[in-house]
């Protein structure tokens, strides 16, 4: 794999502003993937940090962060999933670690939410304590490809369902609009009208747009100036092979 | 919806069978097919449809042969020990020659076994499950884009000839993501005059049964519909060839396997062994023909499976055992890697090469 240097340059690259950042979405959206890039990108900018990486999709059992663990080790970040992940046990369950999130105020997290309000409501354990605190970014991500998501007032109903679940406020959109590894610049730019309107909808920026570091590359100048962009090096398959060819 | 879409295998049976007029989904969960009917709860309200989450699997069964019995388009969805609990109900169907969709999408087994994917439910598929004498339509995709595709050619074939049609899928081809071009409505209308739609007092009643009162009207039942399997077995064999037309070593898989044992022919190309790779689409009927016409210039087959060895049996079968077939497989919710096949493909290659 790449470095992370090599093919972010010349990317004007997101700018994290709090301790925890949640992902969520609709399934199949590119959540664990753009979690994965965010957890790169929170490593290589502080690199004196320590950084987890929460796998709290309790729903589907089987696209898993755990499926990435090497990954997140290499990278030098911690993983707190489900002792259960990846195994046969078909069992909701949230990990013991999960405590860290909140406890462990050093504690640079990225959080991976379930994929609709079920895989949600899990998470609403840890809301009270969150705001509290007061130092998150709860981060919608939006793919304009996905069949019951392809408009903004059908993303803003998921989303509402997902932010009601777990007693959290969408603070930001994430575009990832994506057609797997046959993504384009221009169908990038068609999702980001649609992460725009999302976004008027809850009175929220677009903080970001996550694609491929080459479809970043085609996308400067074409984007907004300033606007951030996230390169994702990573593709999530099951086993390695069923997305191969 | 004329663009393409990212969707998963699974959604994108739900959304086929939608496009192509099927408003009545029952189902119950059990991974790894739940996005069908979830996707289905989420669909089939905005657009009029039933979604219903019975209260087993053998309810579900018996509601698709209800909506069946109407003439309707209907499906129901499962995971393999789901489809051994709808056996009985999927036996009664081809008794009463009722048409529906019925999808698997397997795991590993027998009994719970695992969530993760298999294909050991080939002989389940295409040698009945259920009991009595009986075919399904089984129909093997292996992409997204195919799991749309087969979904509406299912239902379509399962008019015509009024057969219950099974979608052979498995848990990586249910879960994973691939782009899609969804047809509009690309199903075949069938005129259903055997159906239960009220008499409206203008001809006499339908019947649809599958007990007989007298054994010569059971065995002409019987005769009947095995004259509609030799039509379907005639018209409707489907299959994929990959290189195989100087192929010294044929690979045989379906569904996820067949995608292995695509990569491992590639690489085994690059090496200059002559590999090829033969797909059965419909699993049954099985295409026993194009098998054995390869086996006149092939030297060796091999059978990748997720299973203990089932299809082998049809190879074996289709090229009346006149070449050597090895069995490649994995279990228990492995999946073969393409390095695996490739040293299969490797082996025989030096048989070959040995004159052994």
């Amino acid at each position: 794999m790449r470095d992370f240097f090599e093919y972010s340059r010349g990317i004007p690259l997101p700018v994290p502003r709090k301790r925890v950042t949640l992902f969520c979405g609709h399934y199949g959206s590119g959540k664990s993937t753009v979690a994965l890039g965010w957890t790169e990108l929170l490593r290589r900018k502080y690199p004196g940090d320590r950084t987890a990486l929460a796998d709290l999709d309790i729903v589907n059992p089987y696209f898993r962060t755990r499926d990435s663990e090497e990954l997140i080790r290499s990278m030098g970040a911690e993983l707190i999933t489900s002792e259960y992940a990846s195994t046969n046990v078909d069992l909701p369950a949230m990990p013991q670690s999960a405590y860290r999130i909140t406890e462990d105020r050093e504690l640079r997290v990225v959080i991976d939410v379930g994929g609709d309000d079920r895989g949600a409501l899990a998470l609403g354990r840890y809301s009270p304590a969150l705001l509290c605190e007061g130092d998150f970014d709860m981060l919608a991500v939006v793919n304009s490809f996905r069949p019951l998501t392809s408009t903004a007032a059908d993303a803003a109903e998921v989303l509402r369902e997902i932010s009601g679940a777990c007693g959290l406020p969408v603070t930001g959109i994430v575009n990832c609009a994506n057609l797997g590894s046959e993504t384009t610049a221009d169908d990038v730019l068609r999702g980001l009208e649609v992460a725009r309107e999302t976004a008027d909808i809850f009175g929220v920026p677009v903080v970001f747009t996550a694609a491929r570091p080459e479809v970043c590359r085609e996308l400067l100048g074409r984007v907004p100036a300033g606007h951030p962009l996230l390169p994702l090096e990573y593709t999530i398959s099951h086993g390695g092979v069923a997305n191969g060819g | 919806m004329a663009q393409k879409v990212l969707m998963k295998g699974n959604e994108a049976i739900a959304e086929a069978a939608i496009s192509c007029g099927c408003r009545h989904y029952f189902g119950y969960p059990i991974t790894p097919q739940t996005e069908i009917a979830a996707y289905m709860a989420k669909r089939m309200p905005k657009i009029g449809g039933t979604f219903l989450q019975a209260e087993s699997e053998i309810a579900a069964i018996n509601m698709v042969i209800g909506a069946a019995s109407a003439g309707v388009r209907v499906m129901t969805s499962s995971s393999s020990p789901g489809i051994s609990l709808k056996g009985e109900g999927i036996s009664y169907m081809a008794g009463c020659d009722l048409p529906a969709l019925i999808v698997n999408v397997q795991r590993g087994g027998p009994g719970l076994g695992g969530i993760q994917p298999s294909q050991s439910d080939y002989f389940q598929a295409t040698r009945g499950g259920g009991h009595g004498d009986y075919h399904l339509l089984v129909l093997a995709p292996a992409s997204v884009q195919e799991m749309a595709a087969l979904t509406v050619r299912g239902f379509d074939l399962a008019d015509k000839y009024r057969i219950p049609c099974m979608l052979l899928a498995d848990g990586t081809m249910g879960q994973m993501m691939e782009p899609v071009l969804l047809e509009e409505s690309t199903g075949e209308k069938t005129e259903k005059p055997w159906a239960l739609t009220g008499t409206g007092m203008k001809r006499k009643h339908n019947i649809i049964n599958s007990l007989s009162l007298t054994p010569d009207e059971l065995e002409r039942w019987n005769l009947d519909r095995y004259r509609r399997y030799a039509e379907i077995e005639k018209n409707e064999v489907a299959y994929e060839e990959y290189l195989c037309d100087d192929a010294d070593v044929v690979t045989v898989g379906f569904g996820i396997s067949a995608r292995v044992a695509k990569n491992a022919v590639k690489a085994a190309r690059a090496e200059g062994i002559k590999a090829g790779m033969f797909r059965p689409i419909t699993l049954w009927p099985f295409p026993k023909e194009a098998l054995l016409a390869r086996a006149a210039t092939a030297r060796e087959f091999i059978s990748v499976e997720l299973s203990m060895g089932q299809m082998i049996e049809d190879v074996e079968l289709a090229i009346k055992c006149t070449r050597p077939v090895t069995l490649c497989s994995r279990v228990g919710g492995m999946i073969p890697s393409p390095a695996e096949v490739l040293a299969a493909i490797r082996a025989a290659d030096a048989r070959i090469k040995g004159g052994i």
